[in-house]
């Protein structure tokens, strides 16, 4: 169900101000595709964009295309709820519902969509969904507690359980470990990879051995100057951006000489 | 929340000032901390000095014998209907106001467009500024003549519940009234704190129920309203403060008596504490006087629970976030 996306031409606008300026990018199905680039390059908008939450931010939005499955996901008939539904995304801080439990949580994506099921189904959906994010084991025992209780390397496991929960095709993660330490930052990297043999996966990330780690893509995003509209400045396979970029700035910022 | 006051603050750098013991206080420190710590003081004394009042004035009536005290009651019976309702009052100002009140909250906090949403939230604010003698001629005047056919409708159709029995009074200057001018005078204070506790939900909160899918109302389900549940309670516990202590809205419009009755529309009222002693206190002496301020405390002491569970709840929810 790992789906290719397209994206042509995209500008994405915070009211006047153009922030990213005319995307082109082919995000590959089955494949870790990773954004690179200095903050404030317009990485994070770019991959809000791909599933219309940029648009949530008041003055907020995007000119262009972004394909999937041959539909434009900015066509004026489409649903950004729906266009949510099966791009799903996991977010730079683990943000599990407050009030709800470990099981409440996985089982909120489903129950907001509105799906009638049986307890047996949704028990069998939140136990593989939660070991899908490698986190069944260390839960099992206190799925009723609530989700604020884990450690934050486990929220934002949970997060990622919540997310392919609703078994979307695409899953964005902007920056999921930034808030982790290194060993749930490992564990986390672990089930990208495992995820990847389902899900089209587009990571946000601002550690580069992060991006060499776990992805085949990598895009690399950058600004010309203060003011100015981020872009993307080349796009190749991980190896190649990290061993042999074509653009001089983007060997410059892996190899840490930027600026 | 623990501020750091007493944090020593020297920072003598190298070759600086000397040892770090010099045990000298900053002389604005000093006056800084004298006034606050007096006017913490002075809050503390205002109310000791009500309470002591209060009670040093009730004791003759609580001590006297039944036959001398007004209507040959003792204070508890004298005061028990008034208690009744007042807090009957309160309880219906208090459940016509609130989902109200949060309805305004979260338009405007999260549906209105933001000019619109800038203009309400100026008038509900505005509602608070009138003065409540004003709600209570509105009240007794133009309100309860509006009344009238609902009251003579709810008789007819809902005739068999106790709160509707009749028959409709037919001025309209009844309990549901009284009520209803009381929502009206609580609804701007618990619009304010709903919205702004609304206003307060964490983005992260909301973006992780819109990117789940979910719309507009979902979202509000799942992250703003828990979120702010806790803080609606206590907004609707300082509206219900509110509501038990107000005296002209009710006093104008109603002209009520010490009874017991659960029917809101028919020709018998029961009055409130505090309306009661507005009416019955210019013409009272001795006893009677202090019969009044037995009520008084009786009043004073569930204000004060009813704002202490207030203040409770919006602790205990400050120390789970």
């Amino acid at each position: 169900m790992a789906k290719l996306i397209d994206v042509s031409d995209l500008n994405i606008y915070y009211g006047d101000f153009l922030a990213v300026d005319s995307v082109n990018m082919t995000i590959e199905p089955r494949a870790v595709t990773a954004l690179i680039g200095p903050s404030g390059c317009g990485k994070s908008t770019f991959l809000r964009s791909l599933n219309r939450m940029h648009e949530v931010i008041p003055g907020a939005r995007v000119e262009g295309k972004v394909v999937m499955d041959g539909q434009d996901l900015y066509d004026k008939d489409v649903d950004p709820v729906a266009v949510r539904q099966h791009i799903g995304m996991v977010f730079q801080r683990p943000n599990p519902f407050p009030t709800m439990s470990i099981y409440e949580n996985v089982a909120a994506g489903v129950r907001l969509n509105a799906k009638r099921m049986k307890k047996s189904d949704m028990d069998e959906l939140v136990e593989s969904s939660l070991r899908g994010a490698n986190l069944w084991n260390e839960v099992k025992d206190r799925l009723d507690k609530p989700g604020m209780g884990l450690s934050g390397g486990q929220q934002q496991r949970l997060c990622i359980a919540r997310a392919i929960a609703i078994r979307p095709s695409v899953l964005l993660m902007d920056e999921p470990c930034s808030a982790l330490d290194p060993i749930s930052t490992l564990a986390v990297e672990d089930l990208i990879g495992e995820l990847k043999n389902e899900y089209t996966i587009v990571i946000v990330t601002h550690n580069m051995q992060q991006a060499a780690r776990v992805s085949d893509q990598t895009g690399f995003f950058n600004l010309s100057g203060v003011g100015k509209p981020g872009q993307l400045v080349e796009m190749d396979s991980t190896s190649t951006i990290f061993s042999n970029p074509s653009q001089k700035a983007t060997e410059d910022y892996i190899s840490g000489r930027f600026g | 929340m623990s501020t750091p006051t007493q944090q020593p603050t020297r920072d003598p750098g190298p070759g600086g000032r000397g040892t770090l013991a010099t045990g000298t206080t900053r002389k604005g420190d000093a006056v800084f901390k004298g006034t606050s710590t007096g006017a913490g003081v002075l809050i503390l004394l205002v109310l000791a000095g009500v309470a002591a009042f209060l009670i040093g004035q009730s004791i003759p009536a609580l001590t006297a014998s039944p036959e001398d005290l007004p209507e040959g009651q003792t204070v508890t019976a004298y005061v028990w209907p008034l208690l009744f309702g007042t807090v009957l009052a309160a309880i219906i100002a208090l459940l016509v106001a609130t989902p109200i009140a949060v309805g305004i909250g979260l338009f405007i906090s999260h549906f209105a467009p933001r000019r619109a949403a800038q203009t309400l939230g100026y008038l509900v604010d505005l509602l608070a500024a009138v003065p409540s003698i004003v709600y209570g001629i509105w009240g007794a005047v133009v309100l309860s003549a509006w009344l009238v056919p609902i009251y003579q409708w709810l008789e007819r159709n809902a005739g068999f519940l106790p709160f509707f029995d009749g028959p409709a009074l037919p001025s309209g200057r009844t309990m549901l009234t009284a009520g209803l001018v009381l929502a009206v005078m609580i609804l701007p204070i618990i619009t304010a704190l709903s919205r702004d506790v609304f206003l307060q939900t964490p983005r992260l909160h909301e973006e992780a129920a819109l990117a789940l899918g979910a719309t507009r109302w979902e979202m509000i389900r799942y992250a703003v309203i828990p979120y702010g549940r806790s803080g609606v309670v206590s907004a609707a516990m300082l509206g219900l403060g509110r509501a038990l202590g107000e005296t002209m809205a009710v006093a104008l419009v109603l002209s009520g008596a010490r009874i017991i009755t659960f029917d809101l529309i028919g020709a018998a009222n029961p009055l409130t504490i505090a309306a009661n002693i507005a009416l019955a206190f210019p013409e009272s002496s001795g006893l009677t006087t202090n019969t009044l301020i037995a009520s008084g405390l009786a009043l004073f002491i569930i204000t004060f629970l009813v704002n202490f569970a207030a203040r409770w709840i919006v602790s205990r929810s400050g120390a789970k976030a």
